[in-house]
């Protein structure tokens, strides 16, 4: 591998690690509140429909971006109000919501765009800038290493902010040990006089915006436009990194960019040969599962999920 | 807390109306009309005995994975792994056809069979034991692998399983001397007229057959019984000596045994070849139909059967209007969501009225 398709592989890891980041944190707030979350992808995927909607029928990427995030939070408030008012079972309502994304925006695409349930292509404004940085500081032929650290759309860095954000949020707020608590013993936030339903409410509209932007980016950053099942099971990756990081977000981080590279890997090259023995593609593929079934297993490190997740809060009476 | 009613207690009723007029809003939405869409789906779905081989084909495939959910579920195990479990099932029914001389249909029936039940189940063992020895979340690992089983029968199908010459990544058909008998050809052997042209097949009656095994498994066994009853109360039921470890295996084990003979169905039955994506999401309906047949087997195949409906109806709608056929994908959406994740809100106003009628 020469130096040059080292640095795009990695360029590309930087832009499909990002909504695996996002996906990853939005799974993080709702499952250490207790809540589990397998409904990533549905959310991710009606974001990315709703903004590519919004971007076609504003011409703007920003108000795109809202319709994402509005659509995203609708759903998470679908799950919220299952699994916490209504305390269903959280793991069916994700798979529901997940069928219902991607029944929904086919069938409302295909009526409203007529393409077979894709959008038209975006461009210009209706796109996110793709190197808003290297416009600014007027770098735009500068070399190959400050592309890789500056050439991204805002979103990759907000993405990566919203790491060190997450780990004050949750380590060194109120509000996060409470988050943290509900996600482990609810009946003693709630004893000391803080509203369970409230806590975990909120914790499932922060998956909501963050599912949104995830969604969003994908569709108006990654790719010009809304395709058909276009998140295609990023949303479990995401799932996938969050196991893989034991629900902690630095290492949220460092697992969505280590299966963002394994992601740019297949899609630049099909069969890896190293000399004795090659590679499928398709394994490259299958890493991140089956690395994360390894982790499940306790083979290398035990992943324990928060200790009340999936049950819902009954208050004594 | 009144109790309600026995047939209250069928929430099915207000449901199927809310699901139904639910997509009725969203087809008038899009601008097509609600009573021609299900006009159009009921005349193609059950109109002749054409269109009733096909919704019961597709009703076969539920049946299964239905089955095979409901299993699990019996034991409180949320087995999502069905369409993995399927999709090697249809990698045993394909090796079983393209590598063994069977001779006749019966026994190669026999062999797909078998081989389909070991290696779904054997795909359904994995995360078993994860789940009973290492407490990972089945929900979780069986999620994992139906990735892997994707990526596992990409890279047979395209590198070891297909003909040399094809591009397709496809296996080569199987020997047509070794086919299925057609539900019509064994209908019209006896007489009643019904059409050989559709994939429905042997299996159907062999599905129905099952449905009743399960029941017999589940309530007339003491391999039943200690499912259900670790279903029921996980710590009572290892207190009355029952192993848990044991239970976790078996419920799964069956689970993926039957998920597995979907493929059968599918591969054996009707596609006569192994193609990629040859489970087509029937694995995922299963959940639908086991929660809306409410886990009992007999459920289960009314449920299949409605779900046939509408896959098939659903087909016809794509082929005859400019509705997608994912309405369908929407519909089964809502039947999950509401009969899984929301029974409560069907039920606690129900609850109530009927604690507020006379005594």
């Amino acid at each position: 591998m020469d130096y040059a398709s080292l640095i795009q592989i990695l360029d590309s890891t930087f832009r499909l690690s990002t909504p695996l980041l996002f996906a990853c944190l939005a799974g993080l707030y709702s499952e250490r509140a207790g809540i589990f979350d397998i409904g990533l992808e549905g959310k991710m995927l009606v974001a990315a429909f709703a903004a590519a909607c919004g971007a076609v029928l504003t011409g703007e990427a920003w108000l795109g971006l809202l319709f994402g995030l509005g659509a995203s939070l609708l759903f998470a408030g679908i799950h919220g109000l299952a699994s916490i008012t209504f305390r269903g079972n959280q793991l069916i309502s994700g798979v529901a919501i997940n069928f219902f994304a991607s029944g929904l925006t086919v069938v409302l695409g295909a009526s409203w765009f007529g393409l077979g349930g894709q959008t038209p292509a975006l461009q210009g404004a209706a796109r996110l800038e793709p190197t808003p940085l290297l416009d600014l500081f007027g770098l735009d032929d500068a070399g190959p290493l400050v592309k890789l650290v500056l050439g991204h759309g805002i979103l990759v860095y907000v993405a990566l902010l919203c790491v060190p954000l997450t780990w004050w949020l949750l380590y060194r707020t109120r509000f996060g040990l409470r988050l943290r608590a509900v996600g482990e013993n609810p009946a003693a936030v709630d004893t000391a006089g803080v509203s369970v339903t409230g806590l975990r409410y909120g914790a499932v509209m922060i998956t909501g915006v963050l599912c949104g932007l995830a969604g969003a980016y994908m569709s108006l950053g990654l790719s010009a436009g809304f395709l058909k099942e276009m998140t295609a099971g990023r949303g479990y990756i995401a799932l996938a990194a969050l196991i893989f990081a034991k629900w902690k977000p630095v290492p949220a981080l460092y697992a969505c960019l280590l299966f963002g590279f394994l992601d740019a890997i297949s899609i630049r090259y099909q069969n890896i040969d190293i000399g004795v023995f090659v590679i499928p593609v398709q394994f490259t593929q299958a890493l991140p599962y089956i690395l994360t079934v390894i982790i499940l297993a306790g083979f290398v490190g035990k992943a324990i999920p928060p200790r009340a997740g999936g049950e819902p809060y009954v208050k004594e009476r | 807390m009144t109790k309600l009613p026995r047939w209250a207690d069928v929430v099915l009723v207000p449901l199927i109306c809310l699901v139904i007029a639910f997509s009725g809003v969203l087809i008038a939405a899009i601008g097509q009309s609600p009573l021609q869409a299900i006009s159009i789906m009921i005349s193609g779905s059950l109109g002749s005995t054409y269109a009733w081989g096909h919704t019961l084909y597709y009703a076969t495939n539920f049946i299964f994975t239905g089955l095979a959910v409901s299993i699990a579920f019996q034991a409180s195990l949320f087995n999502i792994g069905g369409e993995g479990q399927a999709t090697l099932g249809g990698l045993g029914v394909a090796l079983a056809m393209v590598f063994i001389p069977w001779g006749h249909w019966v026994f190669a029936l026999f062999g797909t069979m078998v081989f389909s039940m070991v290696l779904g189940g054997a795909w359904a063992l994995i995360p078993a034991w994860l789940q009973a020895k290492r407490g990972s979340h089945i929900v979780i690992t069986t999620m994992m692998f139906n990735f892997i089983a994707y990526a596992l029968m990409n890279y047979l199908l395209v590198n070891i399983l297909r003909p040399t010459g094809s591009m397709d990544p496809a296996t080569a058909r199987f020997d047509a001397s070794l086919n299925l008998p057609k539900l019509g050809e064994m209908l019209t052997a006896i007489g009643l007229p019904f059409s050989t042209k559709t994939p429905a097949n042997i299996m159907f009656p062999i599905a129905i057959l099952l449905a009743v095994g399960v029941w017999a498994l589940l309530w007339h066994t003491r391999l039943g019984y200690a499912i259900r009853a670790f279903g029921k109360q996980e710590r009572a039921a290892v207190y009355a000596g029952i192993d848990p470890v044991k239970i976790t295996l078996y419920a799964l084990v069956l689970s993926g045994a039957l998920s597995g003979l979907m493929a059968v169905n599918a591969v054996h039955g009707q596609a006569h070849r192994l193609v990629l994506n040859s489970v087509e999401g029937a694995g995922f309906i299963g959940i639908a139909v086991a929660l809306m047949g409410r886990n009992h087997p007999f459920g289960i195949v009314l449920a299949s059967v409605l779900f046939g409906f509408l896959y098939q109806g659903g087909a016809q709608l794509a082929l005859g209007t400019s509705i997608p056929r994912e309405v369908i994908t929407v519909l089964q959406a809502l039947v999950i969501l509401f009969t899984g994740a929301l029974p409560y809100m069907v039920q606690r106003p129900l609850e109530k009225l009927f604690a507020r009628g006379p005594k």
